[in-house]
């Protein structure tokens, strides 16, 4: 009896055995099928297609003679409807995130940027005065920056940067605007809190930086958060064989980031030994600060590209009941990238700007008016010598063309906003990919007299969410 | 004298047609502005922004392009992120209503292509990868023609006075395409299943349709240069594998490919995506295929 159980189970796994084998087989045979099917398929997808073409465009054709002229709108509309798939279809991990339906969605990145070092000057803060810069020995967080874009509907787009300075709790918006898409005539509107596209230095963010800290002369000029503000701007692409445009940028001159310009000071501080304290209010227009620039580039080789500008801001400043300041600069870029560069290495970038400023100082407290001249320039180049590896090295200068008027008795007024300094730093950049980097700077700083400091600082940089979009 | 003047307005109004007739069109890469080339012939204008030899990842947004891009009436691209880096600031710059998302000029070529290695989970600790596919389609000789037929449904639409002329180049195209790819085929046919070793990851698509293994590479991850000890990796799989082949683009490393093919015995192929990356290639994408096809199967016929 258990002999014959057995046997009826070994015959009943034998013959499962077999017909699995036979299933396998079959499954073999059916698999080859429908790969078979698979591939006439596809053959006739791409058929038909070519197919549809033809008979769209011979629609377009039909259509064409019956109106004598150009296909309405309407057929176009028509033939472009099957648009890309993935451009069009609903969201699917690694599409942009969209918010809302599709008419407006937008990308998010979020850039953290921090720094640790330490100096042998023990006013840091003052080595170092751009808001941005590490500025304490130790760690410091530079700058943590949620950049959000994205077209708000078929005539503009958005961008925002919002920095979350550490410990403060507070959100400081770096630029919050609104931007035409396409106007007609080359011409480009934006509107909202910008940074004033003056130079080049001053509309980059913290993390565009080729060096750790921003230039001195942009500090001197501009403040330590760079030039922005409330306002519009124009730019035009001048119909020139060239590149070539001209930006007009109209922002309220008020408050810390219009720093040459009707810039508040804290109770107790000054500027150019004056406390800015004048209250009244001027009239609309004294109240803008107005910032044309124009820029022109040309291609010198295939590989050899160059950026030339000149800019101006001017406005009132807040010295005064009518005192104003003018600026002005002068840029150039210069790149190499060979023909046969691989993930953008290697490269040469030498950019260089020098500015000029006059400012009318109202008479305050024992100082008479008068017109305050600065200058000052600055001379980097980075030198991408394999991939991923950046060796830079940025001359700083800054000075001033005259003392302010005698204080009385001996000394003469001389500030450390105005006193002539320089500063030389070599750096070293380690991008592991365009998402991340390591950087080490030293800085010798000779400051007429303090006398001279040695800092080095080493940075370190991540960027999440949206692809970064490189501008030249 | 009115009469004057209205024949001058007559025919500076049939100058400006005249001048119109002729279709400007950007192509953001080489492989695209020769197919371009293939379906316009001389009645459109073709400017390409990266240059064959170079990285396409990685290209200045120079000043100049943007300049090109305001005055186009047609923008290629390959629609695959390709070009993700460095083509929406220009775009934003150019300020282009012809170059909108969906506009008639807005030629997206990817459009009907099935794309391989889409990425399931987006991380970019992964290297280098696009969420919408391997960009590298046209290595696959059966895109060309989609990407052909997109081209020419575009610029049909643009200037439907020549839908014949694009119609009978796209025709030519197909054709001339069709017999290359049977030739090819043929060419690599006694090869099948063979395994290539590619500087980078942008083969998928060739492979597949010549039916060869393109699974090892020199970068550890895309666009992560190769590591001394992961080309030691490569070396001892090529030599246990018996790979004797290394694809190398022009803007990559030669040296380090050849270093490797000194180890194991193997031979370097100079490729490259685009038409003029590789010398004597500069006549088109037939011209390209050819020389890919060509050279591998020298090298191949070599191995053994």
């Amino acid at each position: 009896m258990k002999i014959t159980k057995m046997w009826g189970w070994t015959s009943v796994l034998c013959l499962s055995a077999m017909s699995l084998v036979a299933q396998e087989t079959n499954q073999v045979e059916q698999l080859k099928l429908q790969i078979k099917q698979l591939q006439e398929n596809f053959e006739k997808q791409q058929q038909i297609q070519r197919q549809q073409i033809e008979a769209l465009t011979r629609q377009v054709e039909t259509i064409q003679r019956q109106t004598a002229g150009p296909a309405p709108a309407g057929t176009n509309a028509a033939v472009v409807g099957k648009l890309d798939d993935w451009q069009t279809r609903s969201w699917r991990l690694g599409d942009p995130l969209r918010i809302g339906n599709q008419r407006s969605y937008m990308d998010i990145g979020l850039i953290g940027t921090f720094a640790v070092g330490g100096s042998t000057a023990n006013d840091l803060g003052s080595l170092q005065s751009g808001g941005h810069d590490p500025s304490r020995g130790g760690f410091n967080m530079q700058s943590l920056e949620l950049a959000l874009s994205g077209n708000v509907d078929q005539l503009f787009r958005a961008n925002a940067h919002l920095l979350f300075p550490p410990g403060s709790g507070s959100v400081e918006t770096e630029g919050a605007y609104l931007e035409t898409i396409s106007l007609p005539g080359g011409l480009q509107l934006r509107a909202g809190q910008f940074l004033t596209e003056f130079g080049r230095q001053n509309p980059q963010h913290p993390h565009a930086w080729n060096f750790v800290d921003s230039s001195l002369v942009n500090q001197r000029m501009f403040g330590g958060d760079n030039m922005r503000g409330l306002g519009a701007s124009v730019s035009w692409l001048v119909p020139t064989p060239f590149y070539s445009e001209l930006f007009l940028s109209v922002q309220n001159n008020e408050g810390e980031t219009m720093h040459s310009f009707r810039n508040e000071l804290e109770s107790g501080e000054t500027l150019f030994g004056r406390s800015l304290s004048f209250t009244s209010s001027p009239k609309s227009l004294n109240q803008l600060a107005y910032t044309p620039r124009y820029a022109v580039s040309f291609d010198l080789t295939d590989t050899q590209t160059m950026l030339l500008g000149v800019s101006a801001a001017l406005g009132n400043n807040s010295s005064g009941a009518d005192t104003q300041s003018r600026i002005y600069g002068g840029d150039l870029t210069w790149k190499w990238k060979p023909a046969d560069h691989a993930g953008g290495y290697p490269f040469v970038q030498w950019q260089t700007e020098g500015i000029f400023r006059d400012y009318e100082a109202g008479a305050a407290s024992g100082l008479s008016a008068e017109t305050l001249k600065d200058y000052g320039i600055y001379s980097q180049i980075s030198y991408g010598f394999t991939k991923g590896w950046i060796a830079g090295l940025r001359w700083d200068y800054v000075d001033r063309t005259g003392l302010a008027t005698s204080l009385g008795g001996s000394n003469n007024y001389d500030d450390a906003e105005r006193a002539g300094r320089w500063r030389l730093a070599p750096n070293l950049t380690w991008s592991p990919s365009e998402f991340s980097k390591v950087r080490l700077q030293y800085n010798h700083d000779e400051r007429r007299g303090l006398g001279t400091d040695h800092t080095v600082w080493l940075q370190f940089e991540f960027s999440l969410g949206a692809h970064g979009k490189h501008k030249f | 004298m009115k009469l004057k003047s209205l024949a001058a307005i007559v025919a500076l109004f049939a100058f400006t047609l005249l001048v119109q007739a002729k279709l400007t069109v950007v192509a953001t890469t080489a492989d695209l502005g020769s197919i371009a080339r293939e379906i316009g012939g001389d009645r459109v204008e073709i400017t390409m922004l990266a240059k064959p030899t170079e990285d396409p990842h990685f290209v200045d947004p120079k000043p100049s392009f943007i300049i090109k891009l305001n005055r186009a009436d047609a923008l290629l691209e390959g629609g695959a992120e390709l070009e993700i880096g460095w083509l929406t600031p220009l775009l934003e710059g150019a300020r282009n209503r012809n170059l909108g998302l969906g506009q008639p000029g807005r030629v997206i070529c990817s459009k009907g292509v099935e794309m391989l290695e889409v990425p399931t989970v987006l991380d970019r600790a992964q290297g280098d990868i696009h969420a919408a596919g391997n960009p590298h389609y046209l290595t696959d000789p059966a895109n060309a023609k989609i990407v052909a037929s997109n081209i020419a449904a575009a610029f049909a639409q643009l200037d439907a006075g020549s839908t014949d002329f694009f119609q009978a180049n796209l025709k030519r195209f197909i054709t001339q395409l069709d017999t290359k790819l049977a030739e090819w085929q043929k060419a690599l046919a006694p090869y099948q299943g063979r395994r290539i070793v590619a500087y980078h990851n942008s083969w998928p698509y060739f492979a597949k349709r010549f039916g060869l293994k393109v699974d090892l590479f020199l970068e550890p991850k895309p666009g992560i240069p190769p590591s001394p000890a992961h080309l030691a990796g490569v070396i001892a799989k090529m030599k246990a594998d018996k790979i004797g082949v290394v694809f190398v683009e022009p803007q990559l490393s030669r040296r380090t490919a050849e270093n490797v093919a000194r180890n194991t015995g193997g031979a370097v192929v100079e490729v490259s995506h685009f038409p003029g990356g590789v010398k004597g290639t500069e006549a088109g994408y037939l011209a390209l295929m050819d020389h890919i096809v060509n050279s591998l199967a020298k090298a191949l016929a070599a191995q053994k």
